[in-house]
């Protein structure tokens, strides 16, 4: 087999965006999951509405992307709080599994809303003058946009990766993971823990949603299939540890790349396979504990 | 938050069988006359998704397995039962130095046949993503079923035989057993019905049997079952084997119903309208489900020109349900009257 460089690094590039996009979802998905013990399936609901919420700003406010940047998680993080407060916080007496469907509900609610204003057409977003152009880097080309991708999303979640393993705050939330009646003991404001920490979440879904809508359109549907992809992700990887969300999410974006190249009818299902694989010899994922 | 302290569970159970005996003689006698008042083809097709969220409920309601991919059982006995009755034709790789098929059939088959092969298809995959499905509890149960079925979405989509955006059609409904003839109206309604009603008899058969008896125990306390000494994942995979399998039968009767297969049926948001279907009717109610179903049902044929509403009032009763009433429609009504059903 003859391998065509250029267009194998394209892919691989393709892979790292993705993955980007991968580790951003799984680990807000894995924060909110350690703090309440509720998948958000309105994540990729989240998602959309951080693209959403940057092409407004740009139409009604006029304000570019770098605004976008830290408008757009605040904002939806806001939403995330309200969400936190009026419905979830209900929920965590009750089996995990309704924590489930009751965001799932909020997605289809939150799609069909976006979908009946904006259609199922793509919304255009421009890539900030900054960044345009491309690198030349010898064996290939390399779009600055998508490096910044790369880079900020590698930022973001060491950032969150530290915040939550090395500072006090970290250790606060840690500790209310673990035993909350004892935290609550202590004097932390458990209840407010928690609304932050989905805020938070949900502003990192936000975030990867500004990010993206450069680059694929911004669209009421773009997060819809995208979460459960990240699901499996979250699967392969446990959610027990942020630095496995983490490098699992590049992971498997790389691995995604790579079969696109090489097998392209495969590479909607790749994830889904490894999945598979994954379950059949280490039940628990990669970076999971036995539950 | 870390002990989930209310599970999914039925209503208290009172001791007496016969308001389930009286509510069952209700629903055949409503289901035989409505015809006269209903247009057929809308209840025929209410009652494929009812058969469907009854079988999900046999795992939600009485094993306390939330699957998120049902769809991938009825919509992959859809497409085997359509392409079966369709075209027929069954082709099986083998090695033989290089990949070679072995066609096995070759003539469009009659209904019983491509039904009972779509079932047995159906139960084959419920069985294989079961076994895989099983090894992880609780939530990421839901998660693996759900990227199971969207796994197998996109092999929908891009296998020769489904025919892609296109689906099979038209579904030719033929002769059952050679003696009746399927193309009238009235025939497919009385078929449909009683394939439904030995459907909904089996799964209350099951339920009720001491094999559902230790269902009902892993719901409750898997630990405890596990302790007791039942093999708590040999349940699991015959009752997910089981509910894979009767929601294929409810597939594979939809493609004669509505004359195709298409790939709706296969995808992720069909998962959900069961889930919803069931919560709203009553989780681990024998008929919260069939209820569930013919609301949804009808909420979809009555508001189809409103688009984008449909799918806004469902996650709203999505939410209402989970929030303000969880045993859903049929469950708070049994519970008012003290009664099971």
């Amino acid at each position: 087999m003859e391998i065509n460089l250029p267009a194998l690094f394209g892919q691989l590039l393709i892979g790292l965006i993705n993955g980007s996009f991968y580790a951003l979802l799984s680990l807000g998905l894995a924060v909110i999951f350690g703090m309440l013990n509720i998948i958000n399936f309105a994540h990729g609901a989240q998602y959309m509405m951080g693209a959403f919420a940057a092409y407004f700003l740009l139409q009604f406010a006029g304000l570019n992307y770098w605004w976008a940047l830290i408008l757009a998680p605040v904002i939806v993080g806001g939403i995330g709080i309200l969400i936190e407060r009026a419905f979830l916080q209900w929920l965590y007496k009750l089996d995990h599994l309704y924590g489930l469907l009751l965001t799932f509900g909020l997605a289809l609610i939150i799609q069909g809303l976006f979908r009946h204003q904006y259609g199922s057409s793509g919304l255009p977003y421009q890539i900030p003058p900054q960044l345009t152009g491309v690198r030349d880097l010898g064996f290939t080309f390399l779009p600055n946009y998508r490096a910044w991708v790369i880079g900020m999303s590698l930022a973001v979640c060491l950032g969150t990766w530290f915040m939550i393993e090395k500072t006090r705050l970290g250790a606060y939330l840690r500790a209310a993971t673990e035993n909350p009646t004892l935290v609550r003991a202590f004097g932390i404001n458990v209840p407010r823990m928690i609304t932050l920490t989905y805020g938070f979440g949900v502003a990192l879904a936000a975030l990867a949603g500004v990010m993206a809508a450069p680059i694929y359109a911004v669209n009421p549907t773009m997060g819809a299939d995208l979460i459960i992809v990240v699901f499996a992700v979250v699967v392969i990887g446990g959610m027990g540890s942020i630095m496995g969300a983490i490098v699992t999410g590049f992971g498997l974006g790389v691995i995604e790349g790579l079969t696109k190249y090489f097998f392209p009818e495969a590479s909607n299902t790749v994830i889904f396979v490894i999945m598979v694989i994954v379950l059949v010899t280490r039940p628990a994922g990669l970076f999971g504990r036995a539950a | 938050m870390t002990q989930a302290s209310e599970t999914i569970t039925a209503p208290a159970e009172a001791h007496s069988h016969k308001s389930e005996m009286i509510a069952f003689a209700i629903m055949v006698l409503v289901l035989a006359v409505l015809p006269a008042f209903v247009y057929p083809p809308f209840l025929m097709k209410a009652l494929c998704f009812a058969l469907f969220a009854c079988a999900f409920n046999l795992l939600i309601g009485y094993v306390g397995l939330l699957s998120f991919g049902h769809a991938l059982y009825f919509g992959w006995a859809s497409y085997f039962a359509a392409h079966l009755a369709k075209v027929g034709k069954i082709s099986i790789p083998y090695w033989a130095g290089s990949w070679q098929w072995l066609t096995i059939t070759n003539s469009p088959m009659v209904p019983e046949l491509a039904i009972f092969l779509a079932v047995f298809g159906a139960a084959v995959l419920g069985l294989i993503a079961g076994s895989i499905a099983i090894r992880r509890q609780g939530i990421y149960f839901a998660m693996i079923t759900l990227a199971l079925a969207q796994m197998m979405y996109f092999f929908a989509l891009q296998a020769p035989f489904t025919g892609g955006e296109d689906g099979i059609q038209p579904v030719p409904r033929g002769h059952l057993f050679g003696l009746f003839n399927l193309a009238d109206e009235r025939v497919m309604y009385v078929f449909v019905l009683v394939v439904f009603l030995l459907g909904f008899l089996l799964i209350y058969r099951v339920i009720h049997s001491p094999f559902g008896e230790v269902l009902k125990a892993i719901r409750e306390n898997e630990q405890r079952a596990i302790s007791l000494g039942y093999k708590t994942d040999r349940y699991k995979l015959v009752a997910f084997t089981l509910s894979a399998a009767i929601a294929g039968l409810a597939g594979a009767i939809k493609p004669f119903v509505v004359q195709n297969a298409s790939l709706t049926d296969v995808h992720w948001s069909m998962s959900g309208e069961v889930v919803l279907m069931t919560l709203l009717g009553g989780l681990g109610t024998i008929f919260g489900p069939v209820v569930g179903a013919f609301t949804i049902i009808a909420m979809q044929n009555y508001l189809a020109a409103f688009g984008q509403w449909v799918t806004i009032i469902q996650g709203t009763i999505f939410v209402l349900c989970v929030l303000l009433f969880r045993r859903g429609i049929i469950g708070e009504i049994a519970n008012l009257f003290r009664i099971r059903l």
